[in-house]
């Protein structure tokens, strides 16, 4: 059996839009984790709701809320399509849809860890001189680095496998759009097509069990250097 | 250097009002626990906004209720040592060390690493992660690390609270260099263990209740006996400077206080150096004619200044030997029977065994 150039490319894509919407995601999240964590202010508790609601939609629904605000008619889309950005029908768009999806899970692993951190370690670090961006920098960065590490991990895999809201929002234009799950979904509504299915669900599992090993790798590494032993 | 608090703070129905000095060397913050020590001591440090009042140091405002002035922790510049040590638990002894370093003026006088490690012996220690420390080694890397950040002024919160007996044997040397070294770095200290304070403050200020109700130097403080229920009965006794004579073969040693001399047992500083003796006011009696035949040694001719009768059956007899005060605790029954009385002059007995090596230091 010989796997279709159509699953290399899809698995390409998925990998390309998975690791640009964590990397994009990751300060976002950590962001959004340390105001929950460690700041009150007017409209937490509805930031808070904002963030984890596409946990609870469905993602068709978030889906077509994106198509809404970007889609190419929409002011929004309009203006960012003037700009050269075009996000609905697009990588870029599965790439978005990734980062919301996977943004409550990120969100949640570092808001977690940055509680965990003492606030009595930062009011230390904040005697000694430190001004805020440091001690953020120097003490709870660094011990965070665990629940930054489980939230891009968990972010990561919610993205290489998001498929209601990114087919919804960019369709499953192979070469294009099509990610590893919508290909997926494609073959097996092809006869004959269970055989570049499965091709693609053992690609699937090869990229979930490796990014699983390397997180545990460097959780390990991470967890030895600050446990302070 | 002063330091200048006077602050209103409440929480819940606690309420704090508090107005004391820090001059130079070590003032002394005692209480019992619940008394407010650690409040005060956070709302100097920038880490507690009292509801009002000030706090200044050397004339800078660091906190004014009135013109809403709050000066954060990092700009204070007051080293703070915490009772659990909060190393930093990612970072090496070294780096826990500097950490502060970089945040303090270059021109700002203050130890270099090279000074700080061989005063608080921490050479070996330097490459060491803060888990692998000890709780005595902790406390010295905390403290170091205090007075890398070139502060003004040292806070320590109970610094030797969370240690055994002999970890805080091995702590309060490096205290008494800190107070005596060429540093001359004012320390505001917390504690609720008399013999701590006793050992190491030169000023005390007494707070119970949320209010002071006490302050002054050390030696006057420890010998008013008004201050003895807030030491508590057992543990209240004035402190006297001393200067050791001689050490004789039987283990006694010699020392000279201004109302005479007394041999004690335990005495480690080197004839000519100056201690301090604390004579716990339980451990002094009174006789009204010179006593015979005792087994006690030290007996010194004493002037009575005050007698404070307190609640319970005892009372707090303030004596004058030479220039210096004592404090003895009798029963009300006995300031009948001698009719012990301000003026009189009579004989305290210090019992020999009494001052504990522990107690003894400068």
């Amino acid at each position: 059996m010989s796997i279709d150039a159509a699953a290399w490319d899809a698995l390409r894509l998925s990998l390309w839009v998975a690791c640009f919407a964590t990397l994009i995601a990751v300060p976002l999240a950590l962001w959004i984790a340390w105001l929950l964590a460690r700041r009150d202010f007017p409209g937490k508790a509805t930031l808070n709701a904002l963030v984890h609601l596409p946990l609870v939609l469905p993602p068709v629904v978030t889906g077509y809320l994106l198509l809404v605000a970007f889609g190419r008619n929409a002011p929004l889309g309009r203006a960012l399509d003037s700009l050269g950005l075009t996000l609905a029908f697009h990588w870029s768009g599965a790439v978005l849809a990734a980062i919301i999806m996977s943004f409550p899970l990120m969100v949640r692993a570092m808001r977690l860890a940055i509680e965990a951190v003492d606030p009595k370690l930062e009011e230390a670090a904040a005697t000694l001189g430190a001004p805020g961006w440091a001690v953020f920098g120097r003490v709870t960065l660094p011990l965070i680095q665990p629940g930054i590490l489980a939230g891009a991990v968990m972010g990561f895999a919610k993205a290489m496998g998001e498929f209601g809201a990114t087919i919804t929002f960019v369709a499953n234009i192979p070469g294009q759009t099509q990610t590893l799950p919508s290909a997926i979904w494609a073959a097996l509504q092809i006869p004959g097509g269970e055989g570049q299915a499965i091709a693609m669900v053992l690609m699937a599992c090869a990229v979930a069990v490796g990014a699983v090993a390397l997180s545990e790798a460097l959780a390990r590494r991470v967890a030895r250097r600050i446990s302070g032993a | 250097m002063s330091l200048s608090v006077d602050i209103a703070h409440t929480f819940g129905d606690f309420s704090l009002q508090v107005t004391f000095q820090a001059e130079g060397g070590i003032t002394a913050l005692f209480g019992r626990s619940g008394a407010g020590k650690t409040s005060v001591i956070n709302a100097v440090a920038g880490l507690l906004r009292p509801d009002q009042g000030r706090i200044t140091l050397s004339g800078e405002t660091l906190f004014d209720g009135d013109t809403q002035t709050f000066l954060p922790s990092a700009k204070r510049r007051l080293g703070y040592v915490f009772q659990d040590a909060r190393l930093f638990p990612h970072l090496s002894v070294r780096d826990n060390l500097t950490f502060g370093s970089r945040y303090a003026p270059p021109t700002a006088p203050g130890p270099s690493l090279e000074d700080v490690l061989s005063l608080l012996g921490l050479r070996d220690l330097l490459d060491r992660a803060p888990g692998r420390l000890s709780g005595g080694e902790k406390q010295r890397v905390a403290l170091g690390r205090a007075l890398l950040s070139k502060p003004r002024m040292l806070l320590m919160d109970e610094p030797l609270a969370s240690l055994d007996a002999p970890r805080k044997q091995e702590i309060l040397p490096y205290l008494e260099r800190l107070r005596d070294g060429p540093l001359g770095l004012p320390i505001l200290y917390v504690s609720h263990a008399v013999d701590e304070v006793a050992r190491l403050a030169d000023t005390l200020v007494l707070l119970g209740n949320g209010r002071v109700q006490a302050q002054g130097p050390l030696y006057e403080v420890m010998a008013d006996p008004a201050a003895v229920p807030l030491l508590g009965v057992r543990e209240a006794g004035a402190v006297i400077e001393a200067e050791v004579i001689q050490h004789a073969a039987d283990g006694l040693s010699r020392l000279r206080i201004s109302g005479g001399d007394l041999l004690l047992p335990g005495v480690q500083a080197d004839p000519g150096a100056r201690v301090r003796l604390r004579v716990l006011a339980q451990d002094v009696m009174l006789s009204v004619k010179r006593p015979d035949g005792l087994s006690a040694v030290n007996i010194l001719p004493v002037k009575i200044e005050t007698v404070h009768q307190g609640e319970g059956p005892g009372a707090a007899i303030a004596l004058r030997a030479g220039q210096d005060r004592l404090l003895a605790r009798v029963t009300r029954r006995a300031v009948a029977e001698l009719q012990l009385a301000p003026g009189m002059g009579c004989f305290a007995i210090i019992k020999a065994t009494s001052v504990a090596p522990g107690s003894i230091g400068r």
